[in-house]
């Protein structure tokens, strides 16, 4: 007869809703704020697996703290350039046709920092505005074909119902396309922090422009230069000239292991990993230096590959315990190649604080620790 | 893309006759005007009431100035004043005088987001007068111009015509 082991202890019951393993800290990272009500959290993307943001961990950014909503008593209003404007309740837009679409997500400011001399430390701070959801919703078009637009319709302007009732000009075109009334994200009702229970969805466009919490949607034949298209999220050039609608957001990517803040263990083989999206549709490539970008490489992509979502790529990299620069670039399938943070300094100036896709440079110590490359 | 659209937007302009999905119901004027205003960059839509400078003085003290200092050159919240001719230069300054192009804008945002703690406290005369004091300390009106839904969209912003559109793709990669 063998000795008995040590008796094992039961495990937890069943319940309702899951919390993940006390073992898994990913959390998203925020600055201290006189207000923060306004301002922004980073998703930790290094932590990140596969394409799929989890939900708790979308990074948001808040102009005046999530409001918390009841669904019941939620409405939206459809008027101005329209033939029969509407009052629609959530249970009346969840009854409409709807769709389920893989869409990356990103602030107009995510790496806004990465302008300056100074950048960000890790994955999370460099590039951390960016998450990507699978979006439940009513495809804006049958709503506003429900309205039916008037001639000369070409904008909307969609208004949010937190505090500070966020409002922003949307092009009709954007409607007509891809837009959604989204009310899913993951399988699951929006988070609050998302907009629970609707907000716009325009899939490869600035996140601002996405209202959450949506309310209104204005018909108008013209753009109303609200606060957050003029003051904000406009890009000033050397000349003192602000672009404005900025509203695609570029090719981009980030290798995520190795990426700031880590520290690779010893030499041997490694899964060199990152994600790369692009608001003009689908990744065609990624490739990655290992040498400060003297020579690239093509990363895998894994499928499935899918238009404005992110992408996952791995390379098998064998760190021979020297020096190394490492980073990534994204080709989309407009062509389009992410550019270097010079040659966008060139064509943008300092000054223009947004939609900075700029090649993201981490250098790996001969010790094996990881960090931005101008550390 | 603009033929386009313009094609599309007739195409449902027709097949929106009838109610497809029969969803929805027509709201009154009263419940629309009940969302609160919406204001066009030229003024239109803005409400009743005015205000000058003057009024704005000691409302701006009370309800502004904790955030934005005591002559709105910032704390907090930004700086509403100052930064003219520094928009093309190495430090540039955005504020109300020297970034934003459409005065009817101000009077929509602090409406809809001010005071930030409080958004919605202000009436809408209130609102008028503490633009009306913004648009002063920037020397734009004279302290007892009245504002009001005539006046303010006639008010010239230094930089009205400071906004382009989108060039991209604008970047030459290696």
């Amino acid at each position: 007869m063998g000795r008995a082991e040590e008796a094992r202890t039961l495990g937890k019951p069943l319940s309702g809703y899951t919390e993940r393993s006390v073992y898994v800290k990913a959390e998203r990272a925020t600055r201290q704020s006189k207000t923060p009500e306004a301002g922004s959290s980073a998703t930790p993307l290094a932590d990140m697996m596969g394409i799929i943001t989890p939900s708790a961990l979308h990074y948001e950014r808040h102009h005046a703290g999530v409001p918390t909503i009841d669904p019941e008593q939620h409405r939206l209003t459809v008027h101005g350039m329209v033939e029969r404007p509407l009052v629609l309740t959530m249970a009346e837009i969840q009854r409409m046709p709807s769709v389920s679409r893989i869409a990356f997500l990103e602030c107009g400011g995510n790496s806004g920092g990465e302008w300056g001399a100074l950048t960000g430390p890790t994955a999370q701070r460099a590039c951390g505005l960016a998450s990507c959801s699978e979006w439940t919703g009513v495809p804006l078009r049958l709503v506003l074909e429900e309205c039916g637009l008037k001639p000369g319709a070409a904008w909307l302007i969609a208004e949010g119902a937190d505090a500070c009732r966020m409002q922003r000009s949307v092009p009709v075109e954007a409607a007509l396309g891809e837009a959604l009334l989204a009310y899913g994200q993951n399988g699951e009702p929006l988070r609050p922090s998302q907009g629970f229970p609707l907000r716009l969805l325009t899939p490869g466009w600035e996140g601002n422009l996405q209202v959450k919490w949506l309310r209104r949607l204005l018909v108008t034949d013209q753009p109303y230069m609200t606060r957050d298209e003029t003051s904000k999220y406009s890009d000033l050039m050397p000349d003192g000239k602000a672009r404005i609608f900025t509203l695609m957001m570029e090719a981009k990517s980030v290798v995520t292991f190795p990426s700031g803040g880590q520290r690779l263990p010893g030499r041997g083989l490694y899964e060199l990993t990152g994600l790369a999206w692009s608001g003009q549709g689908l990744i065609e490539r990624v490739e990655v230096t290992l040498d400060g970008g003297r020579s690239w490489q093509a990363a895998v992509l894994q499928e499935p590959r899918l238009p404005k979502a992110f992408t996952r790529f791995r390379l098998a990299w064998q760190w021979d315990g020297k020096p190394a620069v490492i980073a990534s670039r994204a080709v989309d399938e407009t062509g389009y190649v992410q550019p270097g943070k010079e040659e966008l300094i060139a064509a943008r100036g300092l000054n223009s604080g947004y939609h900075f896709n700029g090649i993201k440079l981490w250098k790996v110590a001969a010790d094996g620790s990881v960090a931005n490359a101008d550390a | 893309m603009r033929t386009l659209s313009v094609a599309l937007v007739f195409a449902l302009g027709l097949c929106a006759q009838t109610s497809r999905y029969g969803v929805g119901r027509v709201p009154g004027a009263e419940e629309i005007r009940g969302l609160g205003p919406t204001v066009a960059p030229d003024g239109t839509g803005l409400p009743e009431g005015s205000a000058t400078a003057v009024e704005g003085r000691e409302l701006f003290a009370q309800k502004c100035a904790k955030c934005h200092g005591e002559k709105a050159e910032g704390d907090v919240g930004p700086a509403l004043v100052g930064g003219q001719g520094t928009l093309a230069t190495p430090k540039p300054r955005k504020t109300v005088g020297s970034f934003w192009p459409h005065a009817p804008v101000v009077w929509d945002y602090v409406h809809r987001a001010m005071p930030f703690n409080q958004p919605g406290v202000l009436s809408h005369r209130e609102v008028y007068a503490v633009v009306a004091y913004v648009l002063f300390l920037n020397g734009i009106i004279g302290e007892k111009d009245v504002m009001d839904a005539k006046s303010l969209g006639k008010v010239r912003m230094p930089n009205r015509d400071g906004f382009v559109p989108d060039p991209r793709p604008d970047v030459k990669s290696k």
